[in-house]
């Protein structure tokens, strides 16, 4: 089935939940701040078979350490796995409760936590805690299905501060913060289709007013794969907006491989050995600052042969890039890069040298490429190694594995695919039932869709359909209904918070700056005729630019209300220094003299108002 | 709580037992899974089944439900590997005694074992093999709570033992709860042994990635090694880090958190010594060194002592037939090792009859001093003895070894009044 489409993409979205910390009463934000630094170090567990992962062992003896700052407020012995865990955070329960309600999810009749094994220092405890809630959901995007595999409730990791050769420094704040991961199904087969699953999916978790707002408090993991390609992750996309573009690159990277392998294939090209060359000496009087560097370093310069690569690693005008692949993997040894044979001479290796290392490797078939590294010796041949691996794993098409997104809308390598997650159970937290009857509550008392919202608050506010929706969206429906409440701000709010933000935008204001309670002491200040509500944009403005409250800003734009009686002070004062074309023009007069009267009040007085009271004073002198 | 009857029957008619896979179908869905052991706290109509994605889930089974067996579970393999020992090495001898050091969970069925064996425990850290040939025996399986005086007494037997057959020197993980009183017991029963002899514990179980255990053990490892000091000691974390470790006094020590990593703490002395990551020994203060002395368990133990921790209402008429009863009692009395007045009169009765009384305090820190107040002289009249600042639990356990290695009441006193194991000094530094 999946063949039939040019894309097969699911996602996993993971959501940060406002409540307190999923097992203990710490508060979850994160802080400027980290204090302490506790060292710790995670040991590879022996496997059911009494083995222990040698890989992990030997990362484990190369005494990568880690450190754990705490910040107040927010981190507590149970954080620093000090403590056993306290009783599952009710909030967050019922919250993934409800949610899933909302997915048509089946939630599961006994809730058990387990233990996720995670031993790069994100957990204190060497494991993530987290439970499946229900699973075989569906929700309709656009009016297609979208299944909805299994819905989980487990702990945020510690945030990564610092990196260094022997240990990695994280801050507490962020562990332990409740998140709903919820996985879809492959159904997506457009990048456009991502982003509006993403998108709906958001919405609904917003609508349960119990989900952190903001950037980072949500992220996405991206599964990708194009027929004939291989199941790709980006992992940890913040910004829902680049989602198309992800998918849309990751496509065409899949699609550029499958053709690579094609190349290669057609050229009958064979894996190539790893057999690293040292080449130091062709290189020692190189101008390239790299090569310079490294020789002074007491590096040395190595080289592999790439026997049937030409063309592939950078060519086609840059639509093949396999070396950007091979520098990648490269990278991860340690290494600034790698230069392979299709981008040289560049980068201040001039012609010679590379004539002379092409001569020296005897690599001057047709197809015949080769790539060099320079930095220490060790460091240089593991690069190349991973190189030479990346290089022979195009002759077999997309090898799978896990990307970081990038901000510019690209991915880079970040490691293999994991394999199945090694999980048992957490023995310290109890299993937490569910009943039917709880369920039966959760069903009882779901909180109103988006569109259902939308309808209710059209019907009750008087506002337009469009305005409501997007209210909606923007997360300010809230705000909009506690302002709406006092009589006569309905209409004025629905449009500050839709047209006056966007203008703001627009001018560069940050509106998302703007809490809720300066918003809603604005809308106090001019429900009590503090100013006149044309003021309110550039109110709004003076406080996104300068940070000051409502107040501060209305006194310094010198918009504060003047009372009746010095307004008709001011609009007599002005219609007698007119009287002479009163008189000619007689009550037509109006619309001529609204433009000193205003230019003299406005702001601080109602321009309806304003209005009524030049027509009295000009009845007054006619 | 177990399985409901109905489920009972539904598993055993399929044939279903832990880590079968099975299909399950329940309240129209059909799930599939290995099941899992039934969890102490989970309903009774509950089966626990570990998803193809690794997660359990409890699914509720009524009697139309169906369990259909695909698969029943493989009989574990495990390697016991040989390990060669290695020319020029000390021997060390690993004597499990159960506890979380011991704790472990099988992946395959997702039960939590209390008893890892002691080798397990070994091939957990290779690297312990680089500073000794280790040699393991399980003797119980038990979890410290439930460490009773004869378990002290057949581990006291056990690590003479091991000490005369050649053992360089003898590491006990234990659970933690009542470590400190089998330290304070090995301390008193072995004497002076000549040859390092650690209990060890952890307060994160083994087969967590952060468990204490292993970086516990391998400063155990370092110190019977390279310390070439003898007697009775704990080892556990100096701080919440994994950086530092304390070498307690096995008469000294005592648990002061009930969670933490750094929780024994060595109470009214320095920690013997101090071992930083890289294995760096620091001693505090000096003991002595280990020889080639033949050790002599002396294990005998009265059974009639108690440990009574004082309280304001303490009654007198309560307690007095468990205090005439006794041939020991030892009080943990209030500030400098006080009870209240009333129950003098009982004490009185009690030492006159033969009962020896020891003071110690609750306030743990200090020492106590029965001759600043009218109480303490009047608990001093009334035959009460104090006994510096010896912790109550190593005064309980002192008790009970000196009243069954002595043959008067009298020579008792005096035993307990005399620094065994410095156990209790006379001279605190600030």
């Amino acid at each position: 089935m999946a063949e039939e489409y040019p894309l097969t993409c699911g996602i996993e979205i993971h959501q940060q939940l406002d409540t307190k910390k999923l097992f203990c009463s710490c508060d979850s934000h994160l802080c400027d701040d980290g204090h302490g630094s506790c060292y710790r170090r995670l040991r590879p567990t022996t496997s059911e078979m009494g083995e222990i992962d040698r890989a992990a062992l030997a990362q484990f003896q190369r005494n990568l350490g880690y450190r754990y700052q705490s910040s107040p407020g927010v981190s507590c012995l149970v954080e620093l796995d000090e403590e056993p865990p306290h009783d599952t955070n009710a909030d967050a329960l019922a919250t993934t409760l409800t949610f899933s309600e909302m997915m048509n999810a089946r939630v599961v009749d006994e809730i058990h936590f387990m233990r996720k094994i995670v031993v790069d220092g994100s957990n204190t405890s060497g494991f993530q805690r987290t439970a499946l809630i229900a699973m075989d959901g569906t929700m309709d995007v656009n009016g297609k299905p979208i299944s909805i595999l299994s819905i989980c409730l487990e702990e945020d990791a510690a945030r990564k501060v610092e990196t260094t050769d022997a240990e990695v420094t994280y801050r507490l704040d962020r562990l332990g913060i409740p998140l709903i991961e919820i996985a879809t199904g492959p159904d997506m087969h457009d990048p456009e289709e991502v982003m509006e699953v993403a998108l709906r999916i958001g919405t609904l978790l917003r609508a349960t007013k119990k989900v952190k707002r903001g950037i980072g408090t949500i992220r996405e993991d991206l599964n990708i794969s194009v027929p004939g390609g291989a199941r790709i992750e980006i992992k940890g996309v913040q910004e829902l907006r680049l989602l198309p573009l992800y998918v849309q690159n990751e496509m065409n990277r899949q699609n550029m491989l499958i053709r690579i392998k094609g190349m290669l294939n057609d050229r009958n090209v064979q894996p190539v050995a790893f057999e690293p060359i040292d080449v130091t000496d062709i290189f020692k009087d190189c101008e390239s600052k790299v090569i310079k560097s490294a020789l002074s370093d007491k590096g040395k310069v190595i080289a592999v042969k790439l026997p049937g690569f030409k063309g592939v690693m950078n060519g086609e005008n840059g639509t093949l890039r396999l070396g950007a692949e091979m520098a990648q993997r490269a990278r991860t040894k340690g290494v600034k890069g790698i230069f392979h044979s299709d981008e040289l001479p560049a980068y201040g290796i001039d012609p010679i040298f590379v004539d002379n290392l092409r001569d020296f490797l005897g690599m001057n078939g047709e197809y015949d490429a080769f790539a060099i590294c320079a930095a220490k010796e060790k460091k240089a041949k593991d690069a190349l190694e991973m190189a030479v691996t990346r290089a022979n794993e195009a002759l077999v098409g997309v090898p799978e594995e896990t990307r970081d997104p990038l901000p510019d809308g690209t991915s880079k390598y970040s490691r293999p695919l994991p394999g199945a997650a090694r999980m048992y159970p957490e023995t310290d937290v109890p299993p937490i039932e569910i009943t039917k009857e709880r369920m039966q509550e959760v069903r009882n008392n779901l909180p109103e869709l988006p569109e259902e919202a939308e309808a209710r608050i059209v019907k009750q506010y008087g506002i337009n359909a469009q305005q409501a929706r997007q209210l909606i969206r923007q997360d300010n429906s809230d705000l909009f209904e506690h302002i709406a409440k006092t009589d006569g701000m309905a209409s004025i709010a629905a449009t500050t918070l839709t047209n006056t933000y966007g203008e703001l935008e627009t001018a560069g204001i940050d509106t998302s700056n703007f809490t809720e309670e300066a918003i809603i002491e604005v809308f106090r200040m001019l429900a009590d005729s503090c100013f006149a509500k044309e003021a309110l944009p550039a109110i709004l403005k003076e406080m996104g630019q300068s940070g000051s409250d409502a107040a501060t800003a209305v006194k310094k734009l010198g918009l504060e209300a003047v009372d009746e009686s010095e307004a008709v002070e001011i609009i007599a004062k002005i219609v007698s220094e007119r009287i002479d074309f009163i008189r000619e023009k007689g009550m037509a007069s109006i619309g001529p003299l609204m433009g000193p009267v205003m230019g003299a009040l406005r702001g601080k007085l109602d321009g309806k108002r304003a209005n009524d009271l030049l027509m009295e004073e000009i009845k007054k002198v006619l | 709580m177990s399985y409901s009857d109905e489920v009972k029957v539904l598993l055993e008619a399929a044939g279903a037992t832990e880590g079968t896979t099975v299909t399950l179908e329940a309240d129209g869905r059909t799930y599939k899974g290995k099941i899992m052991p039934h969890h102490e706290f989970s309903a009774p109509d509950i089966v626990i089944l570990k998803m193809k994605s690794g997660y359990n889930v409890g699914i509720r089974v009524d009697s139309d439900s169906k369990i259909t067996v695909i698969e029943q579970p493989a009989p574990a393999v495990k390697k016991d590997a040989e390990v060669e020992e290695k020319k020029g090495l000390p021997t060390l001898v690993l004597i499990g005694t159960g506890g979380t050091i011991a704790s472990y969970v099988d992946y395959r069925t997702g039960a939590v074992h209390p008893a890892l064996s002691t080798s397990d425990m070994i091939n957990a850290i290779p690297e312990i093999r680089d500073v000794a040939n280790v040699r393991a025996k399980v003797l119980f399986s038990i979890f410290s709570e439930n460490m009773d005086v004869a378990h002290w007494q057949e581990l006291a037997d056990c690590v003479a033992e091991e000490i005369n057959n050649g053992a360089d020197g003898v590491i006990i993980p234990h659970g933690t709860d009542t470590m400190g009183y089998t330290a304070a017991a090995l301390s008193f029963m072995l004497g002076n042994v000549s040859k390092p002899v650690v209990l060890v514990g952890a307060q994160r179980s083994s087969d967590r990635p952060s468990s204490d255990a292993s970086t516990n053990l391998m400063a155990c490892a370092r110190f019977c090694t390279q310390g070439k000091r003898a007697g009775v000691f704990v080892i556990m974390h100096d701080t919440q880090g994994d950086d530092s470790f304390a070498v307690h006094n096995g008469a000294r020590v005592r648990k002061m958190h009930t969670s933490r990593r750094d929780a024994f703490k060595s109470i009214n002395a320095e920690p013997v010594a101090h071992i930083d990551k890289d294995g760096k020994i620091t001693f505090s203060c000096d003991g002595l060194p280990v020889s080639k002395e033949k050790v002599e368990a002396k294990t005998g133990m009265e059974k009639d002592v108690v440990l009574l921790q004082y309280f304001p209402g303490m009654d007198a008429s309560v307690f007095e037939s468990v205090i005439m009863n006794s041939k020991g009692v030892v009080f943990s009395g209030s500030g400098l090792g006080h009870v209240n007045s009333s129950l003098i009169p009982l004490v009185k009765k009690a030492c006159d009859n033969g009962t020896v009384v020891v003071m110690t305090s609750q306030c743990l820190n200090g020492r106590t001093n029965m001759n600043v107040y009218n109480t303490g002289r009047d608990l001093i009249s009334a035959g009460v003895i104090s006994v510096l600042d010896m912790l109550p639990e190593t005064a309980y356990v002192k008790l009970k070894w000196a009243l069954a290695n002595t043959s008067s009441a009298e020579e008792a006193k005096q035993l307990m009044q005399t620094p065994l194991v410095d156990e209790m000094s006379d001279r605190r530094l600030f």
